[in-house]
């Protein structure tokens, strides 16, 4: 079964912060990690395999040159290979564009039965590119899985986590999952893995090798856009109070009284 | 190809104001010119345009402008069932319809799929705002299932074409959107939690929190319909209802091409040990790796239960096992944003921040003083969660019963 993983590499949030004269995200010196969601998708794609004891693991990505490295991380946890969808005439796709890109991508390798993502990339937060690949594909999709029952040549069951409960959905392949981190551990690469991953060959596809139409990939092809950036206006400075309960807890509730007498009518 | 983003070496005076400016660190200086764009790293999000002093930076959008269609009209509101009630945004969403339509002219219209549909159903949507309920009423829809579900909302909106459709931004509007989208070629912008309407073009203006809420962006669609936006539940005023208020239900008649589906549902386990509906709380009370065991999170459960609010955790509180990943607040968990949210023994890193900073008020306890937690607390109490914790749930229990 050839499993396709997409992952996004983002930077990574530990270390992002606000320059506080100009407002924007300093990005200097800040590492790009793959998109923690996708690390949990890497490995489930990983699990499958071994649990069917034969298929293909594949990552894909579509982003600049280096978030190549992010591709060579997931085959240093044991993915087959990987194909870098990188072209300047991607620059400026929102999820829309991004999500027929990839799907594009997708669609050249034949017979792909199952597709894995991260439940959402944290630099975007939208949580959009899967379904919607899974829209341009014209195939189902399960998002957010927390396990997968049961995978069979034309079939997959699979509990996903809703905000009442789990509800368990049973669908065809090929199918596309998000996935969320309750599904799984990723593991750390082995030494081999790191070997392997040093060694890989990463094809890079173009806009032109995926026949991709001009006018729906890059900004033209992305029915948002974004118009103005700005920093979240900043929380004013905190009452913190110190010294024994008796004193410091009246005073808390004292701030939170109207609040709450609010929330109660 | 022609770079799509261009400094105009004619106009630019070399200033360097756009390169710190830009959130994706593509502008380097170069001496004697125009600052250099690496194309790869730019989202043409037109930071550097704003900034430029001189208006020396073009990017090329290639808009046709517009003007808001005649043929695209009126508010849509998902209206969100899960078989027993409406999610609360649904009606959050409905007061801003009301509030958008009012200021386009147009009408707010509520989209309800169900089986049986009810007036006890439709009633409270009309009196949130709407002017009429479009209802699909089939077996096949009694419990959501994303290909059906878009299915019917994309043949609905090709036929009705609305200007705008507005979804929670819950698992399920989150899903639902964005396969709606792809075949309308609709815009959609995520986790909205800003909504208006620009006068001079009629557009949809929505803003929203991104990289963990470190920065806002504000966003268009310009050229396509309907234009569409997953809105962040408790961010949006509910405006009573006027149960004198008057509105049509519309009964659709579907194809049963439109409920086709090559997945379904078949189990629901509800999760029910305690409140996990963090994204609908007014309060939540979210506990640490300073509670130290499972068993001391039934002080956190003993406060929630006094304030009627939802128990949540940092991500230390669940990978200890101490309590299930449904709690989980943070960039791996949910996203939250209560009237109030209470931290109990959590340091406040940065990946628990980025799910819970735009809460209204935000309550610390921890015993360190210098844990980050305190430096976006509205209010901290500095102190062992072990003696603050019981006497702040016994005192609250006196003034929330009296
Ligand atoms: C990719 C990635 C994703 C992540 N996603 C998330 C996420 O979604 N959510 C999340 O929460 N974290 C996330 N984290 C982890 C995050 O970095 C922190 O490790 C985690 O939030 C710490 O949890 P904590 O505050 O409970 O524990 P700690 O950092 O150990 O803090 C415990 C706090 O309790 C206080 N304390 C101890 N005893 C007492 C007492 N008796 N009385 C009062 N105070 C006391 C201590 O002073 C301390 O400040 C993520 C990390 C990574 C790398
Ligand atoms: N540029 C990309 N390349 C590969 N996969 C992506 C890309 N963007 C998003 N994805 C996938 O889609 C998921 C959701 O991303 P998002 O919709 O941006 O929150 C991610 O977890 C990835 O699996």
């Amino acid at each position: 079964m050839h499993i396709v993983v997409c992952v996004k590499q983002v930077p990574e949030t530990g270390n992002c912060k606000i320059d506080p004269v100009t407002h924007t995200l300093v990005r200097e010196g800040v590492a790009a990690i793959v998109n923690p969601f996708d690390m949990y998708a890497i490995e489930e794609g990983l699990r499958l395999k071994a649990r069917l004891g034969t298929g293909r693991v594949t990552v894909i990505s579509m982003g600049p040159r280096q978030a190549e490295s992010a591709l060579r991380e997931a085959i240093a946890m044991g993915a087959d290979d990987a194909v870098l969808i990188s072209d300047r005439a991607f620059a400026g796709s929102d999820t829309w564009a991004t999500s027929y890109t990839l799907a594009k991508a997708i669609e050249k390798f034949g017979n792909v039965r199952l597709i894995l993502c991260g439940k959402q990339a944290t630099d975007g937060d939208t949580a959009q590119v899967g379904p919607g690949i899974a829209a341009h594909l014209n195939i189902p999709q399960i998002t957010y899985v927390r396990k997968i029952e049961t995978l069979e040549t034309n079939r997959i069951v699979a509990q996903r986590a809703l905000e009442e409960g789990n509800e368990t959905v049973e669908s065809s392949l090929p199918c596309l999952l998000t996935v969320i981190k309750e599904i799984n551990e990723p593991r750390i690469p082995s030494l081999k893995g790191k070997m392997n991953a040093k060694k890989a060959v990463i094809p890079v596809w173009t806009a032109a090798d995926l026949g991709c139409d001009p006018a729906l990939i890059g900004l033209e092809g992305s029915p948002t856009r974004v118009v103005r950036i700005f920093a979240p206006p900043v929380r004013s400075g905190g009452e913190i109070y110190t010294g024994e309960p008796q004193e410091t807890v009246p005073r808390l509730i004292e701030k939170l009284k109207d609040t709450l007498a609010l929330i109660a009518r | 190809m022609k770079p799509p983003i261009r400094i105009d070496p004619e106009i630019c005076t070399q200033c360097g104001a756009c390169i710190p400016v830009c959130p994706f660190a593509a502008m380097s200086e170069r001496p004697g010119e125009p600052p250099a764009i690496d194309l790869e790293k730019c989202t043409l999000c037109g930071a550097c345009a704003q900034t430029c002093p001189v208006e020396a930076i073009t990017i090329e959008k290639k808009e046709k402008t517009v003007a808001a269609s005649q043929d695209d009209q009126d508010v849509w509101v998902y209206a969100e069932w899960n078989g027993k009630e409406f999610q609360h945004v649904t009606f959050e969403l409905l007061g801003k319809a009301r509030e958008l339509a009012d200021k386009l002219n147009q009408r707010v219209g509520a989209i309800l799929f169900a089986h049986p549909i009810t007036d006890a159903m439709t009633r409270p949507l009309i009196e949130a705002g709407a002017d009429y309920v479009l209802a699909a009423d089939h077996p096949d829809l009694a419990a959501y299932q994303d290909e059906r579900y878009a299915q019917v909302l994309r043949h609905l909106s090709a036929a009705h074409k609305p200007a705008v459709i507005l979804y929670g931004a819950t698992t399920i509007g989150r899903s639902l959107a964005a396969r709606v989208a792809v075949p309308l070629r609709a815009g959609l912008t995520a986790d909205c939690t800003g909504l208006d309407i620009e006068p001079e073009t009629n557009l949809l203006l929505q803003t929203r929190p991104a990289f963990g809420g470190n920065i806002m962006a504000c966003i268009k669609t310009p050229n396509a319909r309907p234009q569409m936006a997953t809105v962040r539940p408790k961010v949006m005023k509910q405006r009573p209802g006027d149960p004198t208020r008057q509105g049509k239900v519309l009964l659709q008649t579907l194809h049963d091409a439109l409920l086709y589906s090559k997945a379904r549902r078949i189990g629901f386990e509800p999760q029910n040990a305690f409140k996990v509906n963090l994204a609908d709380a007014d309060i939540i009370v979210s506990g640490g790796r300073g509670l130290q065991k499972a068993e001391n999170f039934a002080l956190i459960r003993e406060l929630a239960d006094v304030l009627g609010a939802a128990v949540g955790a940092s991500r230390a509180a669940v990978d200890a096992d101490w309590i299930p990943y449904a709690h989980q607040v943070g960039q791996t968990g949910k996203t939250v944003c209560p009237k109030i949210y209470i931290a109990v023994g959590i340091s406040g890193q940065i990946q628990h921040l980025a799910g819970m900073q735009s809460s209204d008020i935000i309550v610390a306890i921890n015993r360190d003083p210098d844990a980050p937690i305190f430096k976006h607390a509205s209010f901290g109490i500095v102190g062992d969660l072990f003696q603050v914790v019981p006497l702040l749930t016994r005192e609250l229990k006196k003034l929330l019963t009296k």
